[in-house]
């Protein structure tokens, strides 16, 4: 019982990681909390769900050609809805992101229509394996490797490819880097590529495993993930996915002893409580501010 | 006394009435979050969730013990002050996106609460009695709203309000000059929240049905829309941005299903373009001073940092 819903919540918090990474990334770089970032996912995951059931690709093409679109819609959305808003207020800049927001979801609603939709019988092959006394469908594996693989992947690029290094030195010092000769701009947009590919890839995933995909479904997993940034301590990498991981693993746990009316509740709890203890989230830095 | 203003309400057409209505409680809700984030500088998603807790507790009040209208919404507005107060003694001490975040973890704590609260009747929503009171509901918010106007704008001038702003401007500067953050905080968190209780005892007993669904987050953030798109921190901004957004959704009507596809565009447009708001850095003083000749032109436009 507790292996399998141990790994139920890893399979859950992979996926809040995923999406929690594209939060943390902007946010390290510009300080903006990308409301957006939730719809993006939604996106992803309708594109998923367009390339399997009518272009019938198998699963892993869906999540690449999700990854695509979202990259160049992430772009778009950053180049007309916050770049003009770079150097004014944050607070416009976030009002901004929540119009993108309604604005994403709906028109998902309007091109999809308001029920939720499935994912042919045939998308994904299922099997249970039995693992000791857990039983755990293949499903879920591939959703922990595919998301164990992406994190790889970004792990390499922040820390050993040269646009990397400058995404670091933007989210150290935005001005001194710019100095430096850094294209500020094209590091912005590539981070925002970057955060939209996972997301997309969490909505395939997301879509997959609960087999629905609805225009909504953005909102509730973007706050969630936005929740896991912050609790790992926004800005950090490693933060975000053991934020996301913790957050799904408490979730599932939470609804297995049977608070499942409190579903939603549970992680935000969480949240607030490492907060009051950990201002800074549990791998965040503390930043003094001087006069 | 009673009578004569129903017959007064009686000649306005309803229609016309309800998006009146809407906007009077939207500026009470508006204003109230104007002195937390607007005047305090202290970013909170979680508006509606004092919102929720004035609507379902003045519900109650009239539902289980009777009590007059004018009674209840004051006790309303002190039972979620106190609240605001009990939670804002811990959170406050976060900042920036924490504390905002930590905001909305709350709001959605308190939605789901209601969710699962017996005498509200769980997520069934609870059906609200006639206000205790001669006088008609729309006729209430209008004066609550009159009565915020003059209340903020008396707060934002006062001692009180230039400490928050002291606040706003720098935390650290404000301390050293002897002002006890903590408690100014709390004191301008409580007094939003009071707004926001009013707002919502008003919205219970106009709508007469509330469910604990409409208080979630986009509520927030609709709030939040209207400081913001107003200009933060200014009074006639905050009233005209929920003028607007209040009523936007009626005046789009006749796009019918394009309507909040447009409203979402039209939010990002009026950031882009006006990134202070619609009023921001405008002195609306100077501009009417101007305008009966009492002051020559000058410059009606000042640039005003606001972070």
């Amino acid at each position: 019982m507790f292996l399998q819903q141990l790994i139920n919540g890893i399979a859950l918090g992979s996926v809040y990681s995923l999406i929690a990474l594209g939060y943390t990334m902007v946010y390290g770089i510009i300080t903006l909390i990308n409301f957006a970032h939730g719809e993006i996912f939604m996106v992803g995951a309708f594109i998923g769900l367009l390339l399997i059931s009518v272009v019938k690709v198998n699963i892993f093409f869906a999540i690449i050609g999700a990854m695509v679109f979202c990259m160049v819609l992430g772009v778009v959305v950053e180049l007309i809805a916050y770049r003009a808003l770079r150097k004014s207020s944050r607070l416009s800049a976030l009002i901004s992101a929540i119009g993108v927001s309604i604005f994403l979801s709906s028109l998902a609603l309007m091109v999809f229509g308001a029920d939720a939709k499935g994912f042919p019988d045939n998308a994904f092959p299922v099997t249970q394996l039995h693992i000791g006394n857990a039983d755990v469908s293949t499903l879920q594996l591939v959703i922990i490797g595919v998301s164990a693989l992406l994190m790889l992947a970004l792990e390499f690029i922040v820390q050993k490819t040269k646009i990397g290094k400058a995404m670091r030195a933007t989210s150290e010092d935005y001005n001194t880097s710019a100095l430096m000769g850094i294209n500020v701009n094209r590091v912005i947009s590539f981070t925002f590529a970057l955060g939209s590919a996972l997301a997309a890839a969490g909505g395939v995933l997301v879509g997959v495993l609960f087999n629905a995909v609805s225009f909504n479904m953005g909102l509730m997993a973007g706050l969630k993930a936005f929740a896991a940034a912050v609790l790992g301590g926004i800005g950090s990498i490693p933060g975000a996915m053991l934020g996301g991981l913790l957050l799904g693993v408490s979730e599932v746990f939470g609804v297995a002893i049977g608070y499942s009316s409190y579903r939603d509740a549970i992680a935000f709890s969480i949240l607030v409580l490492v907060l009051l203890l950990k201002p800074t989230g549990l791998l965040g830095q503390k930043i003094t501010k001087k006069v | 006394m009673g009578a004569i203003l129903q017959s007064f309400l009686a000649g306005f057409d309803p229609y016309l009435l309800q998006i009146l209505v809407n906007i009077g409680i939207a500026i009470v809700l508006a204003l109230g979050l104007n002195v937390i984030v607007g005047l305090t500088g202290q970013l909170s998603l979680g508006h509606a969730a004092f919102m929720s807790i004035g609507a379902f507790a003045s519900a109650l009040i009239t539902n289980k013990l009777g009590l007059a209208f004018g009674p209840n919404l004051i006790l309303t507005g002190v039972i979620t002050a106190v609240i605001a107060a009990i939670i804002g003694f811990p959170i406050l001490r976060l900042t920036g996106d924490y504390l905002a975040i930590c905001t909305l973890g709350f709001a959605e704590i308190v939605k789901v609460f209601f969710l699962n609260f017996e005498p509200s009747n769980k997520a069934l929503g609870l059906t609200v009695q006639n206000a205790k009171t001669d006088i008609p509901v729309p006729i209430w918010v209008f004066l609550v709203a009159v009565l915020s106007v003059v209340l903020v704008s008396f707060v934002q001038t006062s001692r009180f309000g230039r400490a928050l702003k002291a606040i706003r401007e720098d935390e650290i500067a404000a301390e050293a000059m002897g002002i006890n953050l903590t408690r100014y905080k709390i004191q301008a968190f409580a007094l939003g929240s009071f707004m926001a209780g009013v707002g919502g005892g008003l919205y219970a007993h106009f709508l007469s049905y509330i469910n604990p669904s409409d208080f979630g987050f986009l509520k927030s953030v609709d709030i939040l829309s209207m400081v913001v798109l107003g200009g933060l921190g200014s009074v006639p901004g905050t009233v005209f941005g929920s003028a607007v957004l209040a009523s936007a959704p009626e005046f789009l009507r006749f796009m019918s299903q394009y309507r909040m596809l447009v409203y979402g565009a039209l939010l990002v447009f009026l950031m882009v373009f006006r990134p202070n708001g619609l009023m921001g850095g405008v002195n609306v003083m100077d501009l009417l001073l101007r305008a009966v000749g009492k002051k020559p032109a000058g410059v009606a436009f000042k640039e005003k940092s606001t972070t």
